[in-house]
């Protein structure tokens, strides 16, 4: 290994690190810091208490997505009938009038989840640092950003400083050689790898995605992977800037223009990890091992191939993961062989900050064109990320097609990802969602979510079951 | 926020992995705008039997008699003693300050989740690691003996039984910001020259990153 050989981490690390005291403690300069209702009202609060102001407001994008309806959006907060929930986006509109910031409201067409709008905006820019009081943020490194989740007083200390206190973390390499086969998405690969590594595999490091799969990925394939690595414990998940991360972002709205994107690209043309730089940890798969995958259990590790069948505690070695799979099992109301592809579900969900951009929605329409949702499902919603995403499906045609298949075309939000709006499921209920969480209770109390890609879930929704979206008419 | 020293109390064990953060503080309670006031909604699933929100009244619940949050002799438990990988998911700083107000001081585990364990120290909780075999011994402490209690002293690095002792490794700058008490918004202003100079640099350096954008000019 050569001793001045970087890895893209180590690269973004050292472009943002203002001083390093004796403790090890870096201070991060923060170059975007994006804010939603749910996690700034206490960090704004705080903020006044001290007498302390927004350090470089520029640098900021708030709006409203976690706790808000999906439909009747024209009523602006008016829509919104839960009184708490109202309050707490009214709360994050006063904050942004009062210090100036801006802000995209529930009634701005630019709205929706803040994973998807930021780099839609061209926000989200390479060789940056990117903070939101959200685990996802990691999404971000899809963009060879270090993109960091962070909690609210750390959303505080961001707003006073513009600087996060961090050390750093490990760098880990995960590898998929070769092509992906047909009909495996990005969202499988995610679950994939953190079926292999496990949801603590990731603790305490920084993962960067490479290898000839990673790279034939589109930018909604790569904000997928990393929005995901947050699952596998990782504090952030990276790709290399490349050709496609250039193409996505020139002429988006705050992507830099004329002279400044000449400047820029020259200079975003190093972030990549030099050929011999060593990581602390690596793992290497092959693409062609990976089939379209579903979760089975309460923890995104729980998961195997649609031609699979339910584990059983006797399949585990280890007695405190034969143990979560018995305790998973009755949650889910499953049992052990039972084959992936016999079981029902009650509701689909296409949406959330991992899957609910165009490319999503249009293979959705791809699968359920000129067909039905089977008549044992009770509903199929598609929320469209941002409200330029549900835009530019509309001018595709793409809404008439899910309309036409029995699927609701909703307003931007994360919706029944987390469940705080009245998007949500019933005790029992089986979801198929394309969501990143299949933790108890997560898309309404006593729900089971199943985690797939938006090709997956939106042929379990046809289906009526789970089915094998890389085979026969599917493909 | 309140400095940790030493600290004794009551060890409630859950002995489980992955407990995620919204099994702490399930979503309808981060709607809240406070920071306190979360401790009736600690773990609100496994504690009562019927569903709950902000506004629903506490005492009118009927509480899950199998979980043992709720047994008499865990009322007043100021120390989690959980499986590994505890607080993973969401980033919700709502499940430390659920912890917090229900009086934990400490949590022990084999391994917590990243974001969860920095939320901790930003609110005096001290999330403390130890090797996974004496966790287990720990539990089985635990489950033989009603009242267990656990002495915390983390100048020394040490959690003490009456007993017995186990050193713990803890990252000296968290340690001393614990010790200490101390805010690190008025620690980080403390070099606001370093980081104007610093912004300064960058800014010549990426001046695209500065622009006011379309929504501003
Ligand atoms: S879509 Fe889900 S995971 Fe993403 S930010 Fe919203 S609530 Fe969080």
């Amino acid at each position: 290994m050569a001793v001045n050989a970087r890895t893209l981490y180590d690269k973004l690390w050292d472009r943002r690190c203002v001083s390093t005291d004796d403790e090890g403690v870096a201070l991060i300069y923060i170059d975007r810091h994006i804010i939603h209702e749910v996690s700034s009202a206490q960090a704004f609060e705080g903020l006044r208490a001290a007498g302390r102001r927004p350090w470089r407001r520029e640098s900021i994008l708030a709006t409203p997505d976690h706790n808000v309806p999906t439909t009747d959006r024209e009523l602006g907060v008016d829509g919104i009938t839960d009184r708490v929930s109202r309050q707490q986006v009214i709360a994050l509109d006063n904050n942004c009038r009062e210090f100036d910031l801006l802000e995209f409201s529930l009634t701005d067409y630019r709205q929706g989840i803040v994973h998807v709008i930021s780099p839609e905006q061209g926000m989200t820019l390479p060789g940056t640092t990117v903070v939101c009081g959200d685990s996802h943020t990691a999404t971000h490194g899809a963009f060879a950003a270090l993109g960091v989740g962070i909690g609210t007083s750390e959303v505080e200390h961001v707003l006073a400083t513009q600087c996060l206190r961090q050390q750093k973390a490990r760098n880990m390499l995960v590898r998929v050689d070769g092509a992906l086969r047909p009909g495996v998405t990005a969202k499988d690969v995610a679950l994939y790898i953190i079926g292999q590594i496990g949801t603590a595999g990731g603790t305490g490091c920084t993962i960067e995605f490479a290898g000839e799969a990673i790279r034939s990925l589109s930018m909604e394939g790569r904000m997928t992977l990393c929005n995901m690595a947050i699952e596998a414990g990782a504090r952030a998940g990276l790709v290399a800037y490349d050709a496609t991360t250039e193409a996505y972002l020139k002429g988006r709205p705050y992507a830099p223009a004329g002279e400044d994107w000449q400047r820029a690209t020259a200079d975003w043309q190093s972030l990549h990890s030099d050929p011999d730089a060593g990581f602390d940890l690596e793992h290497i798969y092959a693409a062609a091992d990976i089939r379209p995958q579903v979760s089975w259990g309460t923890s995104p590790e729980m998961v195997v191939p649609v031609d699979a069948a339910v584990p059983g505690p006797q399949d585990f070695d280890n007695p405190v993961k034969a143990e979560a799979c018995e305790s998973a099992l009755s949650y889910m109301g499953l049992s052990p062989g039972q084959a992936i592809t016999d079981i029902h579900i009650d509701r689909a969900f296409i949406g959330s900050c991992t899957n609910s951009r165009i490319e999503d929605i249009r293979e959705v329409a791809r699968i359920v064109e000129g067909k039905r949702i089977a008549p044992g499902v009770k509903q199929a919603l598609v929320v469209p990320g941002s409200g330029l995403v549900k835009r530019q499906a509309e001018e595709e045609g793409l809404d008439s097609i899910i309309l036409a298949a029995g699927f609701e075309w909703r307003e931007p939000g994360c919706s029944m990802c987390l469940a705080m709006n009245a998007d949500r499921l019933l005790p029992g209920e089986h979801c198929a969602s394309t969501s990143n969480r299949n933790f108890q209770s997560r898309q309404g109390l006593g729900g089971r979510t199943h985690l797939v890609s938006p090709a997956m879930a939106a042929a379990a929704a046809i289906s009526g079951h789970f089915v094998d979206v890389s085979q026969g008419e599917w493909v | 926020m309140d400095a940790f020293t030493t600290h004794r109390g009551r060890v409630f064990p859950l002995d489980r992995s992955n407990v995620d953060t919204d099994a702490i503080l399930p979503k309808q309670y981060l709607k809240s705008i406070s920071k306190f006031g979360y401790a009736d909604w600690l773990f609100d699933d496994w504690r009562y039997l019927d569903p709950g929100d902000v506004e629903t009244d506490t005492p009118s619940r009927r509480k899950n008699p199998q979980f043992a949050l709720n047994e008499p002799r865990y009322q007043g438990a100021s120390i989690l003693l959980a499986g590994d990988n505890f607080g993973c998911g969401s980033s919700r700083e709502h499940a430390v300050w659920a912890l917090r107000d229900f009086g934990f001081r400490a949590i022990i585990a084999p391994g917590f989740a990243d974001i969860f364990f920095s939320n901790c120290f930003k609110n005096g909780l001290l999330p403390l690691s130890l090797p996974a075999a004496t966790i287990a011994e720990l539990f089985g402490l635990a489950a033989a003996e009603a009242e267990f209690e656990l002495e915390i002293d983390l100048a020394a690095q040490l959690v003490r039984s009456a007993t017995r002792e186990w050193h713990f490794d803890i990252d000296p700058a968290r340690k001393h910001h614990l010790l200490e008490g101390l805010d690190d918004i008025a620690v980080t202003l403390a070099s606001v020259d370093t980081i104007r100079g610093f912004e300064a640099q960058l800014q010549a350096r990426e001046p695209w990153l500065f622009r006011a954008g379309p929504d501003r000019a």
